[in-house]
């Protein structure tokens, strides 16, 4: 089986590229399943299953849904290979822009589109930074300077990228990017002993864990103060 | 190719001396370089303190390894500009949606030529254009191959973001940057590297308002740009900055703009143009017109003199049409139709 990680910020076309990726793999005779990683709730679930794809989600709730990723991705990757699938897709709503989902030597991809402005790329940190490809969309609603200029800056905050453009309501570079998710040779059995492209930060405070009182009395922990006096 | 070594312990400044473009990669990389200019990374990241360096995610062996790969893009990118670019387009026939052979052997098109794709929704015109966007090599679902200058064509086309093969105009894309025309322009320019910055953007300007009915000035936002106008400029800024050497465009019909002039700037700026469109006046414009069944190329049909010949009384007619609708929309009855 492969696994394929997708991470990239709300609504940015993620579940789209995928379901247009998948009718091509689909066509290929290699059967998929997807995860859906978000935080309180998410309706992704029920477009993959109208499209008879088997999947399943996991909803972090307070926490960062990257940790509850990592903390979860083996348990997946068993259900997957119980399953069968030739591809094992994750979706994670990329929340945190601290954190990324990657695993090192899994395929990870980052879905960014047009539409989020020039200084994005350099906003959303690791998911970005870390990825294999960069994935853009909605590239049928702007211009193709703004297309040329975004991809430059995607380009220079992660230069090792592919960049590739797909359109998720047409489909259009979907078959392309399904050609470079598979590859027939790898089989995974298990991501324990694996690590992470980026550590993720450990930060847990009394609010983590549930106080509400406000005041530094109640504050333990990993308490960060902001900066008031500097300019 | 530049040593790690070497990278790591050079101030930032005399990096930005040797790699001017790195400037742009120490922003995105949120490091300020004002501030820092005399550091080395390495003395850089020791300043940073622990919490910071988590916080902004750094990391100095991904930072240089990924400026590393940056260096060399940008040196190779600064390079292929002295290349003789795109003379020529081969399209090599595939298979349709039956897996029956396509109905031609090989289509080659030329620098400033226009090729017109016609067929129903469905038929496959979408694809064509993508198998020239992917240089296919007998790895879609069509099987064709995409030759250029007559040879298989360099990987950069598929795996470099800088250079793409295929700019892409159509009628539902808009500005969304909250820029002035003038600036809008220059971030383009830069970010292509161009020299004359200043004599280019002018060009931009003055070419998009030929085309445009109503001429705008380069301090209009672009958001606020009408229908024709945004069209206008798009197709200026398309053909003078965009660096891919073919130009696909998707239904600009009701564009609002002059037409046949768009099409003579495209193709003066020694693009290859192809074009999916039900327009007659369009399709006429092209040099040969493909029409495409059940994902299949069906024929190659040239545009005779003939054809050519109804382009006046076509233009005539849609001028007619334009006419009428001005009136009918200023509230007054029709009594001819001239
Ligand atoms: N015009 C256009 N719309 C797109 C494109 N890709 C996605 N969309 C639309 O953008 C919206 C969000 O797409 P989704 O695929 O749900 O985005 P997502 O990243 O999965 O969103 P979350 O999982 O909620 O974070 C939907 O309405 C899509 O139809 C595109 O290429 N062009
Ligand atoms: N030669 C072909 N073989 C197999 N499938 C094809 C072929 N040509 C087109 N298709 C498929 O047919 C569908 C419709 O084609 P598309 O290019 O979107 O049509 P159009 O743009 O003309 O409306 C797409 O899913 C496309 O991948
Ligand atoms: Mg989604
Ligand atoms: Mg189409
Ligand atoms: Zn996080
Ligand atoms: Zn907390």
């Amino acid at each position: 089986m492969n696994l394929v990680t997708f991470s990239g910020p709300p609504s940015s076309g993620k579940t789209a590229v995928i379901i247009k990726t998948i009718e091509s793999l689909k066509e290929r005779n290699l059967s998929v399943g997807v995860v859906k990683f978000d935080c309180l709730s998410t309706d992704d679930d029920k477009l993959y299953e109208k499209l008879g794809v088997a999947v399943k989600k996991g909803l972090s709730g307070s926490l960062c849904p990257d940790h509850y990723f990592v903390s979860n991705i083996e348990e997946v990757v068993q259900w997957g290979l119980q399953n069968e699938f030739d591809i094992l897709i994750t979706e994670s709503a990329g929340l945190c822009n601290r954190c990324s989902p990657y695993i090192k030597d899994v395929k990870a991809i980052c879905v960014i589109d047009n539409l989020s402005g020039i200084n994005t790329p350099k906003k959303i940190g690791p998911m970005l930074k870390s990825a294999d490809i960069a994935v853009i969309t909605k590239g049928d609603i702007v211009s193709q300077a703004e297309r040329e200029v975004f991809a430059s800056r995607i380009k220079t905050v992660n230069p090792k990228a592919f960049i590739m453009h797909v359109n998720g309501l047409t489909g259009q570079g979907a078959y392309e990017l399904s050609t470079v998710l598979y590859e027939e040779d790898e089989q995974l059995e298990t991501l324990k002993g694996r690590k992470l492209r980026y550590p993720m930060p450990s930060a847990l405070c009394s609010y983590c864990l549930g106080e509400t009182r406000i005041g530094e009395s109640y504050q333990m922990g990993n308490v960060r103060k902001i900066k008031l006096n500097e300019q | 190719m530049i040593a790690t070594e070497n990278i790591a312990t050079k101030k930032i400044n005399t990096l930005i001396k040797e790699y001017p473009f790195l400037a742009d990669f120490f922003e995105n990389h949120q490091i300020d370089v004002k501030q820092n200019g005399e550091h080395t990374i390495e003395s850089y990241m020791a300043s940073v303190d622990e919490e910071d360096r988590e916080d902004f995610a750094m990391d100095q062996e991904k930072l240089v390894s990924a400026m590393l790969s940056y260096i060399d893009q940008m040196m190779a990118f600064l390079d292929t500009e002295e290349d003789k670019g795109v003379e020529s387009l081969t399209i090599e026939a595939g298979t349709d949606k039956k897996g029956e052979a396509e109905n031609f052997e090989a289509l080659k098109i030329s620098k400033s030529e226009i090729i017109c794709i016609v067929g129903p929704t469905g038929s496959g015109k979408s694809r064509l254009l993508g198998d020239i966007e992917w240089v296919a090599q007998k790895d879609t679902p069509t099987s064709r191959k995409i030759l250029i200058n007559d040879d298989i064509p360099d990987k950069k086309w598929r795996f470099s973001s800088s250079d793409k093969l295929v700019a892409q105009l159509s009628q539902n894309m808009n500005f969304v940057m909250d820029l002035s025309v003038y600036e809008f322009i220059e971030l383009h320019a830069q970010s292509r590297m161009v020299e004359n910055e200043k004599e280019i953007i002018e060009k931009i300007i003055t070419e998009a308002n030929k085309l445009a009915g109503e001429p705008f000035d380069p301090e209009t936002p672009v958001t606020s740009l009408s229908g024709g106008q945004s069209r206008a400029l798009m197709i200026a800024d398309t053909a003078i900055l965009s660096s891919s050497p073919i130009i696909l465009i998707d239904e600009i019909e009701n564009a609002g703009i002059d037409r046949q002039r768009a099409l003579e700037l495209l193709v003066g700026e020694e693009k290859i143009v192809l074009m999916a469109t039900h327009d007659p006046i369009l399709a006429l414009m092209g040099d040969k017109r493909i029409v495409i069944k059940n994902g299949g190329i069906d024929k190659i049909i040239p545009t005779s003199k003939e054809e050519k010949g109804f382009l006046t009384e076509l233009e005539a007619m849609d001028r007619t049409v334009q006419l009428m609708r001005k009136r009918l929309r200023n509230g007054e009855i029709l009594t001819s139709l001239r």
